[in-house]
């Protein structure tokens, strides 16, 4: 497998740590209720296709990236620094 | 029998190898099988189950039956396919799964047995009792059942990992694969061309073809030298392209030295190498199917192609007298070989009604072979045809069921081929492994000139993908045979018909799974082993599921296939691990004090990657307590110095630096002041402590962080991530700095007389209180000074570039000696802080917030930071959580253990009535008894109160006191100074 | 009066030759890591240009020549090498001394390029890493910085307490190559 880290350009798989879900970048405020913080902490999605996940480039330039795969083909659609996207 | 003038090898070359303890001779060139074919021997293995005699079946990697051990002692390696063991003088190959020898093998027995061992007889037999599974009929089936063994020693061969890169990885050198690879390398493409065999050229060498009016190898010779030549190849022969991964990664195996016995010093047997290609082309050929009949396994019946190989290839001609049998013009490609090597045939027999016919020998039409006979290998075969029966003298049938092209590779990654009518074949489907194209005999093209153009116009594709010009190449003149084959699987009869030879699975044992309702193939599979031996079921697949396809009524194409899943030909574990192996299991990681402390015989232990010591033993002590012990009350008396250089620290910097760390710490750091430390907790989202330690304020935007050794790499990503990804605007940075300081704690009442003596400013309360952080100058260099303690004594802990670090930690050593202190280990450094209640990863180990170590008022309420929302809730901070206490033993048994669990003194010790545990003990000197730290439900509020401790393990029950964690100088006086 | 002495990280282990290969410890005088602050990259490298001659250095490029280089090291760094930081990079960037912190070491000769394919994941052939180019990346199984700064030669960095382990990865790959002639 292989991740394209937009500084780093096209690396090894082994060069990367998996996080989860990037539903990590959408953290809710303190005051937005059990039900948010619930869904933030704990609840997962695990789809039979596109995903975006987090990984961290910690063999590498020390970048986190968010990475759009398909669980079914393997393939990645798109890698961005989790710096830039919005939450 | 060697053929003279025939074959590739060079007869110059004698070649003496050792086989079942017998020498014998080659010639440069040949394999193992050839080379024993040649000198008569046609016994080479014996079946998995029933133990029968098993004669070598094919000429390549796909060899099922003839699997040798070679070597000897250590470094002994099972299951080598013979026909892929080239021979070197020096070699020794035994036969396998034979008692006492293979040619009288007492296993044999089972073969007596065969009615009662069919499909499923181990699923229906060994049920009762369960016990005796694992005792009894476990190891007794491994015996009886098996294939080579593994010496159980230690292997000092080596094994080598490494990664190549290409634009074109092309997998195969016959003449798909090598007008592939020409075409793509003439364009200017970066290409690697791998091909199992020890020389390039494929069925070019096998075969009798003319390419472009050259010899098949001639030609191929010619095409490798210009792809030597060019700066843009790479060739690697005897390397498998084993499995196909995601994004253009293939795994390979490179048989570096198995060809010799020559192993220059730290020279790899085998490189295991991962080629990442921007495209690739699969020229893998085809596989020759043999055609089940009653008794098709005896020695000297082999595929056809195996035939010519051997003939033209190796110059051997596996028998004197010939048959030969089929489905496909093959067998007349045969025959027409044999004669023309003066060789005798002693029948053509073709299935087919249509068969064209020949010159020069007879052919036997609508004919099958219905069974053979012989004892150890083949002295007839029984041919059926209309007219009724007849026995035929041979030594040597070469059979043809027609070819399967080796499309594995392309089902990797989940693709299933389809299959073909017109070659009662599957082929591989379009695009299942992204980038890659096939060609040639593993896309269904099996003639030469369709091989050579089907190469040109894959490299082709690839070239447009990737943007690259195509040069012009005409295709070489080359036969151009249609395929003609009417399907035969199995000639129908009584007795066995062996579909997959290596693990001993018939005709009928398929037969009998779609009777027992295992229908789907992959059910027949497992039910009867089918295609689960180390040949993956490559010779015989397609004919055990054209056969269930029939026995259920069904279509092939509707029956399916199994999936092939890499690597395409075995792989040894040791080659996957390559290079992981002793010290290159995993970095080491050692502090600057490491040599010091080994010379002081300091047992080194394992803190991470980090090795520190245990403790330093002195003359007259027999035990690490008595270490301990010492070097604790020195640390209490006089003087201690310990490396804690591992623990990790963050140099953190920036305008935001300040909210930053009130984020990511439950306290507040942004009013902290200059020059001051302060102890931080940091939680993980979920309310839980993930880690703590002191954090300096070092100028106004400029903090130091200090995390525990084991959790330094996660707390870096951790606040990478919280900056990246949830504050990317704030402007701050973070730079590990773990590895630029050499720090040493020096603890105890005469730690400020120690320092003073290297300081060049002298350190007094007022300038350095409890807590203070600052530069400072060590002997004229520039360090860093922390009043800080993990032992509860007045103590600093002194930095100085690593580079000193040997240097300083020397001279610390000698003056805290000449003060009557020394060195402590972390056996002290744990007593050390257990008696004070300091809590580590013992303590946060996942499972406990701020509220159970009693913390719970360190999560500031004026602030939002990581955790602290679900840290609030109910759950966590309700009444009944178990928290963190001290433990003293006050009954007879003094025996503190961590991991024990506490019950209630007049409780049954059942799970229902466990009321928390133990996670930290130590025998402390200074208090004279055992302590210990754990979590007890609602436990601060049990102070006084008698616990019952039971380890269920270890058998151990103690009655202990509720006490509070700060064991010793609860009021902190000391640390004060 | 007591008096302290330096260490190399790579001390007692290194030069080490195997075949047409040389590893050796590289002295690479003081090492600080500059962090620009927000909106400042453009001030950090004219302060990088004018007090030490070499750009701030794009991703993946390393800048400067041997005893004074500016190596890329991850979205917010890059390595001073060689040269004392000017006051005036302070201003605009965290700047943090490193010096001690790596093991740096030069391997250089021909088929170089061979044993680092043998311990690092990374494409680093001459025709797609050329001088001037820099990764970090994994060295077996730690992170580390490789650098092409030569035809035959790299400058790998591992952190200081691996460098008996950086040898020893490095040395087992020389010799594997080595060997095969």
């Amino acid at each position: 497998m292989r991740i394209t880290c937009p500084l780093c350009g096209e690396r090894d798989r082994r060069e990367f740590y998996y996080r989860g879900a990037a539903v990590d970048l959408a953290r809710p405020e303190p005051d937005a209720g059990e039900a948010a913080w619930d869904e933030f902490v704990y609840l997962r999605d695990n789809p039979a296709g596109m995903t975006r996940e987090l990984w961290y480039h910690e063999g590498g330039c020390g970048a986190w990236i968010v990475v759009t795969r398909d669980t079914v083909t393997h393939e990645i659609s798109g890698t961005e620094l989790a710096s830039g996207v919005s939450a | 029998m060697r053929i003279a003038g025939k074959g590739l090898v060079d007869r110059s070359q004698t070649v003496p190898f050792v086989f079942d303890g017998v020498r014998y001779e080659g010639f440069e060139g040949d394999t193992l099988a050839s080379a024993l074919l040649a000198n008569g021997i046609k016994l080479m293995g014996r079946s998995f189950k029933y133990h029968r005699p098993r004669g070598v079946l094919t000429a390549g990697s796909e060899e099922p039956n003839a699997l040798v051990t070679v070597g000897a002692g250590a470094a002994q390696e099972p299951n080598v396919r013979a026909t892929m063991q080239e021979i070197y003088p020096g070699l020794e190959a035994r036969s396998q799964n034979r008692w006492p020898s293979l040619g009288f093998d007492m296993m044999a027995v089972n073969d007596l047995a065969a009615p009662f061992l069919g499909a499923g007889f181990y699923y229906k037999t060994f049920m009762w009792p369960k016990s005796f599974w694992e005792k009894l009929y476990e190891p007794i089936i491994r015996r009886a059942a098996g294939l080579g063994a593994l010496s159980g020693e230690d292997n000092a061969d080596k094994y080598e990992s490494a990664y190549a890169f290409c634009d074109v990885l092309v997998i195969g050198a016959g003449p798909a694969g090598l007008m592939a690879a020409l075409t793509a390398a003439r364009a200017g493409a970066d290409v690697i061309l791998a091909d199992e065999n020890a020389r390039m050229g494929g069925r070019l060498l096998a075969e009798t073809y003319e390419v472009d009016g050259k010899p098949g190898p001639v030609w191929a010779d010619e095409v490798l030298a210009e792809l030597h030549s060019m700066g843009n190849v790479r060739l690697m022969t005897r390397t498998t392209v084993a499995g196909a991964y995601d994004q253009g990664t293939f795994a390979a195996l490179e048989r570096v030295l198995h060809h010799t016995d020559h192993r220059p010093r730290g020279a790899p047997l085998e490189t295991y190498w991962r080629i990442v290609a921007k495209r690739s082309v699969l020229a893998a050929g085809a596989l020759e199917r043999p055609i089940a009949f009653r008794d098709n396994d005896r020695p000297g019946i082999m595929t056809a192609g195996a035939v010519r190989a051997y003939l033209n290839r190796w110059g051997v001609s596996p028998g004197r007298n010939v048959t030969i049998f089929g489905n496909t013009d093959d067998i007349h490609r045969t025959a027409r070989d044999l004669l023309e090597a003066g060789v005798h045939v002693a029948a053509v027999i073709d299935s087919r009604h249509d068969a064209p016919g020949s010159d020069d020998y007879e052919v036997l039409r609508g004919a099958q072979v219905c069974s053979s006979a012989g004892r150890k290998g083949l002295e007839s075969i029984t041919v059926r045809r209309a007219s009724g029966e007849d026995r035929i003298h041979t030594d040597c049938l070469a059979m043809t069921g027609g070819w399967n092209p080796s499309v594995h590779l392309t089902c990797h990654m989940n693709g299933r081929p389809t299959w073909r009518r017109e070659i009662e074949a599957f082929v591989p489907t379009p695009g299942a492994v992204p980038g890659m194209v096939t060609a040639g005999a593993c896309n269904g093209s099996f003639s030469t000139a369709a091989c050579l153009e089907e190469g040109i116009t894959a490299a082709e594709s690839v070239l447009g993908d990737l943007g690259m010009t195509a040069p012009k190449i005409t295709v070489p003149q080359a036969e151009d045979t249609p395929y003609e084959i009417a399907p035969l699987w199995a000639v129908p009869g009584k007795g066995r018909a062996w579909l997959d030879f290596q693990n001993d699975v018939t005709v009928k044992d398929v037969k009998q799974a779609a009777t027992e309702n295992f229908r789907s193939v992959e059910h027949m599979k497992r039910y009867t082993t089918q295609g689960m031996a180390t040949d993956q079921g490559k010779n015989s697949n397609v004919a055990a599921l054209a056969i269930l396809a029939d026995a259920t009524g069904r279509g092939i194409p509707e029956t399916g296939t199994t999936t092939f899943r890499p690597p395409y030909s075995p792989i040894a574990i040791a080659a996957l691990g390559a290079g992981a192996e002793g010290k290159g299991f995993k970095p080491q990681r050692f502090t600057t004090s490491h040599k010091a402390s080994v010379a002081r015989q300091a047992p080194m232990v394992e803190a991470g990657l980090w090795y520190r010591p245990s403790y330093f033993p002195k003359e007259g002590e027999s035990n690490w307590r008595q270490s301990c012990d010492r070097e604790v009350n020195m640390v209490r008396q006089t003087v201690g110095v310990c490396d804690v250089s591992t623990l990790g620290k963050i140099d953190i910097q920036g305008p935001d630096a300040g909210a930053f760390l009130d984020f990511v710490y439950t306290n507040m750091f942004s009013t902290l002041k200059v020059g001051r430390t302060r102890y931080g907790l940091m939680l993980r989202e979920d309310g839980h402590v993930m880690d703590d330690g002191t954090t300096a304020r070092l100028g106004e935007t400029h903090y130091l962080m200090t995390t525990t050794t084991a959790a330094a790499g996660d707390v870096m990503k951790h606040l990478e991530f919280v900056h990246q990804g949830l504050r990317p605007d704030w402007d701050v940075s973070f730079t590990s700095v773990t590895e630029h300081w050499a720090q040493f704690a020096v603890a105890g009442p005469k730690s400020r007389e120690l320092l003073n003596g290297i300081l060049d400013m002298p350190l007094d309360d007022d300038s350095w209180p409890f807590m203070a952080c600052g530069p400072v100058s060590v002997l004229g260099v520039q360090g860093r000074l922390f009043r800080i303690s993990f032992s509860g004594e007045h103590a600093y802990e002194v930095a100085v570039p690593a580079r000193y670090g040997a240097s300083l930690f020397d001279i610390l050593t000698k003056r805290a000696e000449a003060l009557g202190g020394g060195l402590y280990g972390m056996e002290a450094l744990n007593v050390l802080r257990i008696e004070k209640g300091f809590i580590t990863h013992a303590e946060i180990h996942g499972r406990t917030t701020a509220y159970d170590i009693g913390m719970g008022r360190m999560v500031s309420q004026k602030k939002d930071s990581i955790g602290k929302t679900m840290s609030q809730r109910a759950g966590l901070e309700e009444p009944g959580r178990e928290r963190l206490v001290g433990l003293k033993p006050v009954g007879e048994s003094k025996q503190l253990l961590a991991g024990a669990h506490l019950y209630k003194e007049e409780a049954e010790p059942v799970r229902s009535n466990d009321q928390g545990y133990l996670t930290s003990v130590c025998y402390s000197p200074t208090l004279g008894s055992m302590l210990g730290l754990g979590f007890l439900a609602d436990g601060p509020e049990r102070y006084g109160e008698v616990v019952k401790l039971v380890d269920h393990l270890r058998g151990v029950t103690t009655l202990c006191e509720v006490v509070n964690p700060v064991f010793f100088d609860p009021e902190g006086g000391r640390v004060r100074g | 009066m007591d008096k302290l002495s330096a260490k190399t990280p790579c001390d007692g282990l290194l030069p080490l030759t195997v075949g047409s290969v040389t590893l050796s410890e590289v002295d690479a005088g003081s090492i600080h890591s500059i962090s620009a602050f927000n909106g400042k990259q453009k001030q950090v490298s004219d302060a990088l240009k004018a007090a030490h001659g070499m750009a701030y250095p794009a991703a993946n490029r390393a800048t400067g020549k041997a005893g004074a280089r500016a190596i890329w090291f991850g979205p917010a760094h890059a390595m001073l090498m060689g040269p004392v930081p000017d006051d005036a990079l302070a201003e605009n960037a965290a700047v943090v001394d490193q010096s001690d912190a790596w093991a740096v070491v030069r391997i250089e000769g021909d088929g170089v390029e061979d044993i680092l394919a043998r311990v690092t994941p990374v494409d680093l052939r001459s025709t797609r890493f050329k001088r001037g180019h820099t990764a970090r990346t994994l060295l077996f199984h730690m992170t580390a910085s490789i650098t092409r700064v030569g035809d035959t030669a790299f400058q790998i960095m591992v952190f200081r307490s691996m460098a008996e382990t950086l040898v020893h990865d490095l040395k087992r790959a020389m010799e594997g190559v080595a060997a095969r002639g």
